[in-house]
């Protein structure tokens, strides 16, 4: 597979002057137990994993943190802004993860809807500037609006995570005519996130010709986790070089395969 | 004079010794202060001036750490 999207000639994955191998990356939440959670990272080859900032339980301060499941110089970590209704919340949450001495890259949420969360663009537009001031990466999720888009590459943001479906639903990419839009129309990386629930939802979005995907539910709320981590590093793979390869034109009659010379009387 | 305060740690109200440093307040909990992030009174102290801040009567603690999310 890697092979084959070499012979492509395939564009480095770069987000914020870093370049990475893997364009799926990863949550760790909602799994059953770290170990499943460990075995389905790494079954799904992902680099980047998300992580959220939340209180130290007192009561249990034995129980470590995700970091002492994951890796950090194994895996690059994302720190989110998951949770956040409001810019500022948002900017607090970003310099708590930084201060946490890993990087300086953020994946920004401000969400405006707590039944659909969906995002609130005025607040990640405000959220976003301040942040790209401060001299963190921003990696916004936001909805598929190419307008919100722009507006948040223009702030400054390293990359554009617009999103399939709403988090945690699974109903896939329900507009890849809106995501294909804001790829071409964007010169920072977009890279899809929420609402991916298996692997033919990955496929069908990296052949929009996104730069690539962020998951959670689908692997963690998956019958077998690391099987469909696998399903789904196979289905992106897949997807992106479907779309470096150019599909072949839509025809609303048939075309023989076979030749139509040399038939048996 | 009694020698515990009353500070919100995490949110919750919690009497820890008087004078006690950031420092401290984690080594009471058995917290490796390499493993939170420590925001006092909404400011984040970094881990070399830990020892240098003590807490005092109604302060605000927050202790955060990264934990599985999406």
């Amino acid at each position: 597979m890697a092979t084959a999207v070499e012979t492509l000639r395939d564009t480095p994955f770069t987000i914020g002057g870093r370049t990475f191998h893997s364009r799926l990356m990863v949550g760790t939440g909602k799994y059953q137990d770290n170990e499943t959670m460990v075995r389905a990272v790494e079954a799904s080859g992902a680099e980047i994993v998300t992580v959220a900032v939340r209180r130290v339980d007192l009561d249990r301060t034995k129980r470590a943190g995700v970091l002492y499941h994951l890796d950090p110089k194994r895996y690059f970590l994302l720190a989110n802004t998951a949770g956040c209704a409001t810019a500022q919340d948002a900017v607090r949450y970003a310099r708590l993860a930084r201060e946490a001495g890993f990087n300086e890259f953020v994946k920004l949420e401000v969400i405006g809807d707590q039944e659909t969360l969906l995002p609130d663009v005025q607040g990640l537009l405000e959220a976003a500037s301040i942040l790209v001031r401060e001299g963190f990466k921003v990696l916004a999720y936001t909805n598929e609006d190419l307008v919100a888009a722009l507006r948040l590459e223009d702030a400054g943001c390293a990359a554009v995570m617009p999103l399939a479906s709403p988090i945690g639903s699974g109903l896939g990419l329900l507009n890849p005519y809106s995501v294909r839009t804001i790829k071409r129309r964007l010169q920072v990386p977009v890279v899809v996130d929420a609402g991916v629930g298996t692997a033919s939802d990955a496929c069908l979005t990296m052949e929009q010709g996104v730069d690539g995907i962020l998951m959670n539910t689908a692997l963690a709320a998956a019958r077998d986790p690391v099987a469909m981590a696998h399903a789904m590093r196979l289905a992106v793979e897949a997807g992106r070089t479907a779309y470096l390869a150019g599909r072949m034109a839509r025809r609303e009659v048939a075309v023989p395969s076979s030749p139509l010379e040399g038939m048996l009387d | 004079m009694t020698d515990t305060i009353d500070i919100t740690l995490n949110g919750e109200r919690r009497a820890v010794t008087r004078g006690v440093t950031l420092l401290q307040l984690l080594a009471s909990l058995e917290l490796d202060p390499r493993a939170v992030v420590v925001e006092h009174n909404r400011t984040i102290v970094r881990r070399p001036a830990l020892s240098d801040v003590r807490v005092a009567p109604g302060d605000a603690v927050e202790l955060v750490h990264f934990v599985g999310g999406g």
